[in-house]
């Protein structure tokens, strides 16, 4: 909230940031309500768990994506690097099992790789962006072929598998949980957190406020807006690598089709929970909303059959618009005032 | 800067005046195939057969030469048949198209070129365009399936149905398999679109598993939605209660059906390598005095333990 006064949005009353936050909650509580009068089934403990486990791979991603659209970035390729980071683990623990065996060392490299993959491909993200001054929308579009291509490639064409042994030692990573809580989850609420604190209460976080309002202003108030927008390229990064270390022992296995539009449904859901697509203004919280709440839309229409399928899109595309529209109404009414 | 542009003009027809003598000189027939980029698993063995079938047949055959061009939608392959004909200047064309409606002309025109024309698995909207038709048969995949699954459970049980991306494919087999479970007792419970994909399908088949109470069997019609749907059930502690029927011949699910899964009793085939058959007839056409016009049907063949070696490929990527 300080950084929010601070990089100067018209955060005029308390009262209308604290409705501001709650529309996102109250849209979840919405459809959540909907939900359960479609189907019983729908607040049944498995089936939440499901909703919550599966938000996690696009909230994670979504978290980092929050840093990149405050600071008034746009990350195109992180379906692509996903599903790239996917294949390289794949096949690198796959050639790790006849010298290490498929023991937790071959699963810790996996791990370990995909996280430099994570920081090598958002440095590239953000130093080509930043130092080659190209706009941050045609740099990912493209890293976003590149990715895509290269994840074909590696599985000529047709999926990449997870050795069956090291889906053995690697499963519980999805399938496991503490105290009741998936694994998943509690990785999805850590990364939550930190984004939280990193981006509302470090200097760091400050600055990508600032810069996402104003770049120039930023850039004579001595701020290294580069470095710093570089940075938030790298988070975005890591973010992918531990949404994708999560993601191989679900299936254990990668090809072109793994994390499709993924960096669109992350996008959505960083807007979805109140940040501005034009940069400026964060918040993470709202985003694990915005998550949660596209996971359950998916869910509630495989929950009936009261809709046709052939319009599941379209029925996605609105709730998406009036969650949306519910927000920025007391934006408009705020500056009428 | 006139006499320049002519000068231009007139060494640019010289060169393709001496590229085309060339050409002549060398007399190679040239065949075009334009398929879908590997874009799900199916595409990918697809793609994979196309490139086996070229290095064969361009071993065998020297003076045949194969090109591949591969498309990511109906439009960019439009593009590809333009420059196949007019560019590459092909004496035959394989064809798979993306969809049906929007290549029916772009392939006429190939057609009118004065072109060989072999489609493949999704047919032209207008009849009498290609000499060579090659496909699976989709209504007999769904057929097939629907008749194991009725046999299996004596007529009578609850199933649901995961769908593929919603074309006419996806639409023939689905009506091919409910015209054959029509009359029992076998009760749909649900049908959703998985559109082919791994992680849709474990998805839709967990919200099915938290929804239905009891399932008896499940048609998930192709191999990418299987491999999903199994890591569903194993999560729901529900393998004893039902079984899979996929499609396709994807080498794990085949893998599985050879050794006995009880969740994978069968598979049926719809298999991506259909595109090397019509490769090979198309060949034949210019190497052969048989006679190579006409439609070419492969059949919906029931994989099961004991056949499943003969159709285990662990080598392709699908």
């Amino acid at each position: 909230m300080s950084g929010l006064e601070r990089s100067g949005q018209n955060a005029s009353s308390r009262f209308s940031i604290d409705f501001k936050a709650l529309g996102p909650f109250l849209a979840l509580v919405l459809l959540f309500i909907l939900g359960t009068s479609i189907n019983d089934a729908f607040l049944s403990s498995g089936n939440l768990s499901n909703i919550f486990t599966r938000s996690a791979f696009i909230g994670i991603i979504a978290v980092g994506a929050t840093f990149v659209i405050t600071a008034g970035g746009i990350d195109l390729s992180v379906g692509s690097m996903a599903a790239f980071i996917s294949g390289a683990m794949i096949v690198v623990m796959n050639g790790l099992v006849e010298t290490l065996g498929p023991g937790l060392e071959t699963v810790l490299i996996g791990v370990v790789l995909s996280i430099v993959l994570g920081i090598g491909a958002g440095a590239i993200n953000g130093l080509v962006s930043t130092k080659g001054k190209i706009e941050a929308f045609i740099v990912t579009l493209g890293t976003m072929g590149i990715y895509r291509s290269l994840v074909t490639y590696m599985a000529d064409g047709g999926t990449l598998s997870l050795d069956f042994e090291i889906r053995g030692t690697y499963r519980p990573v999805y399938y496991g949980d503490l105290l009741g809580i998936p694994v998943p989850v509690l990785v999805f609420l850590a990364v939550a957190v930190a984004g939280y604190v990193l981006l509302n209460m470090t200097p760091f976080g400050r600055k990508c406020f600032a810069i996402g309002s104003n770049e120039q202003v930023a850039r004579y108030s001595a701020i290294h807006v580069d470095r710093v927008k570089t940075m938030t390229y790298v988070i975005q990064g890591i973010c992918v690598s531990v949404a994708t270390i999560i993601y191989v022992p679900r299936l254990g296995s990668a090809s072109s089709s793994t994390g499709v539009l993924w960096e669109l449904e992350a996008i959505a859901a960083v807007i979805i929970g109140g940040t501005m697509l034009k940069g400026g203004y964060g918040r993470i919280w709202g985003t694990v909303i915005g998550a949660i709440m596209l996971t359950t839309i998916g869910n509630i229409l495989n929950l009936t059959d009261a809709i046709s399928n052939y319009l599941n899109g379209a029925v996605q595309g609105l709730i998406i618009i009036v969650a949306v529209f519910l927000q920025r109404g007391d934006w408009r009414r705020k500056k009428s005032k | 800067m006139k006499t320049f542009t002519k000068f231009l003009g007139a060494a640019c027809i010289m060169g393709l005046g001496l590229a085309s003598g060339s050409a002549m000189a060398q007399e190679k027939i040239k065949i075009g195939v334009s398929i879908p980029a590997a874009t799900h698993g199916w595409a990918g063995g697809l793609n994979y057969h196309a490139a086996e079938a070229e290095k064969r047949i361009e071993a065998a055959y020297p003076n045949i030469d194969v090109i591949i061009a591969t498309a990511k939608g109906a439009t960019e392959q439009a593009n590809d048949l333009e420059d196949l004909v007019s560019v590459q200047n092909i004496d035959a064309l394989v064809v798979l198209p993306f969809e049906s409606d929007p290549l029916t002309v772009p392939v006429q025109q190939v057609k009118q070129a004065g072109k060989f024309v072999t489609v493949v698995d999704r047919g032209l909207s207008l009849p009498g365009i290609e000499d060579v038709y090659v496909a699976g048969n989709n209504p007999e995949l769904g057929r097939v399936s629907g008749e194991y699954i009725k046999k299996r459970l004596d007529g009578k049980g609850k199933i649901v149905i995961l769908r593929g991306i919603p074309t006419v494919v996806d639409e023939e087999r689905v009506e091919g398999f409910l015209k054959e479970i029509e009359g029992s007792d076998i009760e749909v419970l649900d049908m959703k679109h998985a559109n082919w994909n791994r992680d849709d399908g474990y998805e839709v088949m967990q919200d099915f598993l938290s929804r239905f109470p009891k399932i008896d069997a499940v048609w998930a019609q192709d191999d990418d939605i299987t491999l999903g749907v199994i890591e569903a059930i194993k999560q729901a502690d529900r393998t004893d209660e039902m079984f899979i029927v996929g499609g396709a011949g994807m080498k794990d699910i085949i893998k599985r059906v050879m050794d006995g899964d009880k969740l994978t009793p069968i598979d049926v085939l719809y298999p991506p390598s259909m595109i090397a058959t019509a490769m090979d007839i198309t060949v034949l056409k210019f190497v052969s005095n048989g006679a190579v016009e006409g439609r070419y049907i492969l059949g919906a063949t029931v994989v099961t333990e004991e056949n499943a070696k003969n159709f285990y490929f662990p080598d392709s990527p699908f």
